[in-house]
This record gives C-alpha cells, structure tokens and sequence, in this order.
C-alpha cells in the first residue's frame, strides 16, 4: 500500500468535487438561494376567478418578482378563489388600497400575481387583505365575448 | 484397526458422522480422532469430501449427523463468537493458498496479527518477519500474490497460517501440483513446524509418498467410510487390496474405487454364478 | 401444460429462495456498518475504486449528455420562440431524471461489475472462506465497506453528473447557439426548485446506489465459484441493476412528482 496517501488526497478531491457539485446545483440552478435568510408576511387576495394560477406562481410588482403564492382555496360561501401570498418582509411598504391582478406572461406563459400599488399610506401588515382584484382573463371567455361582440357588430 | 488412539489424548475427535451433499453421501458414519502434537493424515482419491472434513472442523460445514470435538468443545454447538475465537487458534492452509491478491506478501502474514490484536506496528514487523524466516522467504516481502509461485504461495500461507501461533493447523492438499523441490521443502516445513512449535497437524492429500514420510497415524477413506487405519508403516503392510493399489499406485487391483475391495470380490463372484 | 407450470413453480421457488438469500445479505452487512467506524481506513479505499476510479466516465458522459440536451431542446423549443426556457429544459431534465438515471446505469456498468468480480473471483480463490478460517468475517472486512462506498459515491456522482451536463448545456446553448446567459439561468433558477427537484433527485440516486451496490455484491458473494460462475455472475448484476433503477425510477418519479 505504497500509493496511500495519493490514494487519500484523490478520494478527497473526489468528495469535495461532489459536494460542490451538489452546492452547485442548489444555489446556481435551482432557487434556494431566493429563499435563504428570507423573511416574509403573508397577504390573502379574493379573486371572482383564479384561472390558471398556482401554488408557487410568481408575486410581482412593477414588473419585479416580490414574493409567491402559497395556497390557493375555494370559498364555498362567497364562491371566490382565496389566494393566499408570501411576500419578502423587504417590502413591507405595500399600501392596502392595491389592487392585485392576475396577468399571464406573454401569449401562452404562466400566470401571476401583479400587484398595482394605491395611494393610500397605511401599509400591508401580515395577515393583511387585498380588497380590490382583477380575476384572471380566461382566453376561451374573453375570445368566445369578441366574436359575439363583431358578430353583433356584423348585423348591425 | 485395534490401536486407536484414546480419546483423552485427541484434540479433535469425529464421532459418528454423516454428510450428504444433495443426495451424495460424502461421509456415513465415520469416526477419528487426531491426537495432540502429532500429524495425522486423511487420505483418499479425488472426490472423497477430505476437504469437506476440514471445513467442517472448522465450522464452515454443518454435518447431518455427529459431533466433531476440538479441544473439547462441540465445533457446531458454538455460538458465532465462541466459534470465530476457536478460529483463532486454527491455521488452515487452503489449496490454492488463499492470500489476499490485493495486498502485498508482508500484509498478508500481517493481517490476521492486525486483524485480531492491538499491537504497534513495530511488533507486527518483528513477528511478520519471524513467520517468513520460517518459511524462508523473508526477501519476498513486497512482492504481491501474484508474482508468487504455487509453491511460494502455499509457504506464505503456511507464514500466515502460524501468524496466530494456533495449536493446529489443517493443511488441504499441500503438495498437489508442486515441483519435487518445492515440495520437498513443504514436507520439511510441516514436519519442522510440527516438532518446533508443538502443533497439532492435520493433513489432507492424496500423495502417497511424501505423507506417509512425515505422518504419525494415516486414516484412509473411501466411499465415505474409513477403509483404512495405523502408522505410515501398519497401512503400507495392510492386507486391505484397496488400500495396497492406493499406497503403491498400482494400476492393477480393485479399480472400482467407491467400494471396498471385498464388496467387489463377492459382486465378481456372484455375478460369475449368473452367467 | 404441466412442465410449463412446474417451470414457472420452479422459477418462482428458485426467485424466492435467492430473494431470501439476498435480504439476509443485506441484514448482515447492515449489522456491520456501525464497526466500520472504528476502521475508516476500509472505506476510504473503497471510495477510491468506486468513486474516483467512476469519476471520470461520469464526467465526461455528463458533459456528453448536457451538450446534447441543449442542441436538441433548442431545435424544438426555437419553433416556439422559447429559446430562453433551454435552461429549465436542460436542468429539469438532468436533475430530476437523466443524472440519477444515467449515472446509476453507470455506475452499475462501471463499479457494480468490477465488485462482482472482485468478491466473485475472491470466492473462487478460497479467499472468502479462508478469511472465514481466520476468524475474520468477510462480509464485514470485505462486503460493508463496499457498500457504503457505494452507497456515498451515488449520489456525489449524479451531482456531478447533473452539474456537468448543466455546464455543458450553458455552453452550447449559450456559446454556440447564442442563447441569452441572463435568461438561460434567471429561467432555469425560477423553474426548478430545490426541495422537489434537487432534493428528490438526490433521494433517486441514493436509492439507485443502494440497490445497484447490493446487487453487485450479492451477485459476486453468490456467484457459482468458477470462471464461468462469476462472469454469468457480473453479466447479471448489470442486467439486473439496470431493470431495478429503472423500474424504481418510474415508482419513484410517480411517488414524487405524481402530486403536482
């Protein structure tokens, strides 16, 4: 066993570059680095229809992505899809008049949360409710409304 | 057949046993007895089950039937840690030698000392190099198993084997496939070992000559029984003719090996009276 | 009719009975890991032919694998005008299925084969048995370390394997076919997660070390004692490991990403 210690520096490198490896993986591929040290507060959104969003679907204001959606559920009293959402505690200047819409991102991208920030001046607290929301733009309605509508035009 | 060794004077002693091997009988009813200090040789053609006995004196086997005693203790009445611990006292030198390929000579003498005490490493060194004095091959230290010779090979073993300081050791068919020299050196190994250190000596072979030069008391079998047993010297002056053509070789004689000689007079005599 | 049942009673005993054997194997090199503590030294040789020596096959196949993933994620996602998701594409699929999967083939292929042999040809040399007669036992000296080794080296080989090929990928989607970098990794960041992606990948390869590595060993401390006994013994393992992985990659891929 003349070679151990080359044998020992080899096996070595071979853990390390695994292990780096692994590294590799969770903090440049996937999203574990969004989430480290990451403190949030939590906002409930009451949407007519929630369309294709999902649990982890992106948050955003302004076009930045501020935090996601943790669980969507059915209220079977008032029919509404309640849509609650995780938002890093960085901004915790929301004001509680905005309006949170659901857009899609581009033509056939996934749905998200946008939220369009009011004017008031008391901000969002944890447990905080968004009153004014957009529903989802459901293509099929919003496609099957236009024919009718230049159908109609049509007649005229 | 009527000097046998007494029971108080054995080391190991088989009793009644029996052992099958699907439906083969490779041993009916056979008892022996290997006294102490001295080497007693198992001798029989090919396909016999001699290496069979070993192993089950060591406890690797389980027999149908029987007990083998070593040292007084029933070998498989023994839980696994009273049987690894009589282990210790056993060498065994297999066949093919049975070194470890991947470790060089000196490990592997050292091995069952590194396995089995907490010695410093210096001690080990010392002892290693003791056992391949022995065995004369102290200058082969670093070469590995596969640049060994059969006949080196097996004198390693046999360093290895002694590593422990066991009170016996059971060698398998030490001097198949060796050169006269190196076989002459084996003989004078075992027989050297045997006297220097006081073991106890247990050989299984089919070499006539050279076993008989070195043993104490030789058991013949045949066909799962013992057809034979004495001195090197009561054996060759046996009146058994199955044993004569085993002793001297001879072509002519009771070729039908799996049955004593008399069994195939009366079959040669009673099938004369059909036809 | 009859002697296609009996065949069929005979084959399932003869399964069965190897099945036991195999689980009993496995209960007493588990029994010997705890001793392997006090002896590092027998894993870390272990590591070394099983790990290193798998490294550079697992490497340069991952870097492979990626290249090739990319060039062709492209060519079907450029029709879409969805260049920038080859970054999810390429990740997703290495890291869910392609680096557990193809690293356990492998490994079996590469390390799983040599431990047949190794403990085959060690059985047919009267080593085992011989190490039995010295009072030491085989499968502690010889099979738990082999196992472990295994059983660390799996998943640091997919890691690499997964890692490599994402590399590889972001070359050529990036270098070659001129795919945005900023878009290549902010997709493939915001598309896989770590707990369902990651972390479940890294269960796969774990489960697929665990079970090609005991097959291997059984193969080997099972194997008829002869030339042709260990080489039927060393064909099997591959087969066999490689219908376990991925048989258990479908049951797994259903167990954890079935939920969604």
């Amino acid at each position: 066993m003349q070679h151990t210690s080359t044998q020992d520096t080899l096996v070595g490198l071979f853990v390390a570059s695994g292990i780096l490896g692994l590294f590799f993986l969770a903090m440049q591929v996937s999203n574990l680095s969004s989430f480290v040290n990451e403190d949030s507060y939590t906002i409930t959104a009451r949407f007519e229809n929630s369309g294709g969003l999902k649990v982890k679907s992106p948050v955003s204001a302004a076009g930045v992505k501020i935090g996601r959606v943790t669980a969507i559920s059915f209220d079977p009293k008032t029919y509404e899809s309640v849509v609650k959402m995780s938002i890093n505690s960085k901004y915790n200047t929301i004001p509680d008049d905005t309006t949170a819409s659901i857009f899609t991102a581009g033509l056939l991208g996934e749905q998200y949360v946008n939220l369009d920030a009011g004017g008031s001046d008391t901000p969002l607290k944890n447990n905080g409710k968004i009153e004014i929301t957009q529903s989802a733009i459901i293509l099929e309605k919003a496609l099957g409304q236009f024919l009718f509508k230049s159908a109609a035009e049509e007649k005229k | 057949m009527d000097n046998r060794v007494t029971t108080q004077n054995s080391l190991v002693s088989v009793r009644n046993l029996s052992f099958s091997r699907g439906t083969t009988k490779i041993f009916d009813n056979i008892s022996l007895d290997f006294e102490r200090g001295k080497i007693t040789a198992i001798m029989g053609p090919s396909g016999t089950g001699k290496t069979t006995l070993l192993k089950l004196i060591g406890g690797q086997l389980f027999p149908d039937q029987g007990t083998i005693t070593v040292d007084g203790k029933n070998v498989h009445q023994l839980k696994r840690a009273e049987l690894y611990d009589l282990r210790k006292r056993l060498g065994m030198l297999f066949q093919s030698g049975a070194l470890l390929t991947d470790m060089n000579v000196y490990d592997n003498v050292a091995f069952p000392l590194r396995e089995h005490t907490h010695l410093p490493e210096s001690m080990i060194r010392s002892l290693v190099l003791m056992k391949l004095q022995a065995v004369g091959l102290r200058g082969a230290r670093n070469l590995m198993p596969n640049e060994l010779s059969g006949g080196m090979a097996r004198r390693i073993a046999l360093a290895r084997a002694i590593a422990l300081d066991p009170m016996m050791i059971l060698y398998d068919e030490p001097f198949t496939g060796q050169d006269p020299i190196s076989m002459g050196v084996l003989v004078h190994l075992i027989k050297s070992l045997n006297t220097t250190l006081g073991l106890t000596s247990i050989i299984v072979s089919h070499d006539v000559h050279d076993t008989s030069a070195i043993a104490d008391y030789i058991y013949v079998l045949s066909g799962g029984k013992i057809v034979g047993q004495g001195t090197p010297k009561e054996i060759q002056q046996s009146e058994s003719e199955w044993v004569q053509q085993f002793m001297t070789g001879a072509a002519d004689g009771p070729v039908h090996f799996h049955y004593p000689a008399k069994d195939y007079i009366d079959d040669l005599l009673s099938s004369g009276k059909r036809y | 009719m009859t002697s296609f049942l009996e065949y069929l009673g005979q084959s399932t005993r003869i399964s069965f009975t190897k099945l036991g054997r195999a689980s009993y194997f496995l209960v007493q090199i588990l029994a010997g890991l705890l001793s392997l503590i006090t002896r590092p030294r027998l894993l870390l040789k272990q590591l070394y032919s099983v790990g290193v020596l798998s490294f550079l096959i697992i490497t340069i196949s991952g870097l492979f694998v990626g290249m090739v993933l990319s060039l062709q994620g492209y060519y079907t996602l450029s029709d879409f005008g969805a260049e920038e998701t080859l970054g999810v594409m390429v990740a997703a699929s290495l890291v869910r299925e392609l680096g557990p999967v193809v690293s356990g083939l492998l490994f079996a292929g590469r390390a799983g084969s040599a431990l047949t042999a190794e403990i085959g040809l060690m059985k047919a040399t009267e080593q085992l048995s011989g190490m039995e007669m010295m009072a030491v036992d085989p499968i502690r000296r010889i099979i738990t370390p082999r196992f472990l080794a295994g059983l660390i080296s799996m998943p640091l080989l997919a890691a690499l394997f997964s890692a490599v090929g994402i590399i590889g990928g972001q070359m050529v989607g990036c270098g070659l076919l001129g795919v945005d970098e900023g878009a290549f990794w902010s997709q493939m960041q915001a598309g896989i997660d770590f707990r369902d992606d990651i972390i479940n990948g890294v269960i796969k390869s774990l489960v697929f070390g665990f079970v090609s590595s005991w097959i291997a060993l059984f193969e080997g401390y099972d194997a008829i004692p002869t030339s042709e006994g260990v080489s039927r013994a060393t064909t099997r393992t591959v087969v066999n490991s490689a219908f376990s992985i991925l048989g258990l990659d479908f049951i797994l891929t259903a167990l954890m990403f079935g939920e969604h």
